[in-house]
């Protein structure tokens, strides 16, 4: 009985998952400006730490949580590093 | 669906709601994302998901492996405080960059720049 409530939750989440990367995927393919992109990257690696933790559940192995936490922690750098960037046209400044 | 059938409906019933509840919070930010109009409306959207919508499914991995393995598991605490701690300030400084490009740009809908507080 669980184990089905549990099964039936865990597909749902899953698809709702994967249909917001799409979203994301889009938003990254139209643009139609870089900020528009880097705001979408940003929002697809938040979606795909989310889909892992929910994958952990599902395979019942805690292994997944440190891939969603190298996930996000890159997530981070990317956007910020992506951001600077923008801002200045270079990452690092002399 | 491995350890799923030892666990007891209480603890299955809320896991389910938390798993849809974050990740029905991470599809409408990315719905946002792509109904918006403009970059400023749009960089709020997706702060739904990395908010509660991570929340949330962090809570409900923290509950689910606490329960499965019959002791406290709070790693998932970390991912937590990480997130709090950098979506604001990735967002903030993405902002801010847009700012800088469309004021560089000479687009009229952004406000000028407050003079001696160049960013």
């Amino acid at each position: 009985m669980s184990a089905a409530i549990l099964g039936a939750a865990v597909l749902a989440a899953q698809l709702m998952l994967v249909a917001a990367m799409a979203c994301a995927t889009l938003r990254l393919a139209w643009g139609p400006r870089a900020q528009d992109r880097v705001l979408a990257l940003d929002t697809l690696y938040v979606n795909a730490a989310m889909l892992l933790l929910v994958f952990g559940i599902r395979s019942g192995s805690t292994h997944y949580f440190e891939a969603a936490l190298v996930v996000a922690l890159l997530g981070f750098v990317a956007t910020a590093a992506l951001a600077k960037f923008l801002m200045r046209g270079e990452v690092i400044e002399e | 669906m491995t350890g799923a059938e030892d666990l007891p409906l209480w603890a299955a019933l809320p896991v389910a709601a938390l798993l849809i509840a974050g990740a029905a919070l991470g599809l409408i930010g990315s719905i946002g994302l792509i109904r918006l109009r403009g970059f400023y409306e749009r960089v709020h959207a997706p702060t739904l998901g990395t908010t509660l919508g991570i929340g949330f499914i962090l809570l409900a991995s923290m509950l689910y492996f606490t329960v499965v393995q019959s002791r406290p598991v709070l790693h998932e605490l970390l991912i937590a405080a990480f997130v709090v701690i950098t979506t604001p300030v990735t967002l903030m400084v993405l902002t801010r960059a847009a700012l800088t490009r469309d004021r560089r740009e000479g687009d009229p809908s952004v406000p000028p720049a407050e003079p001696g507080r160049e960013p």
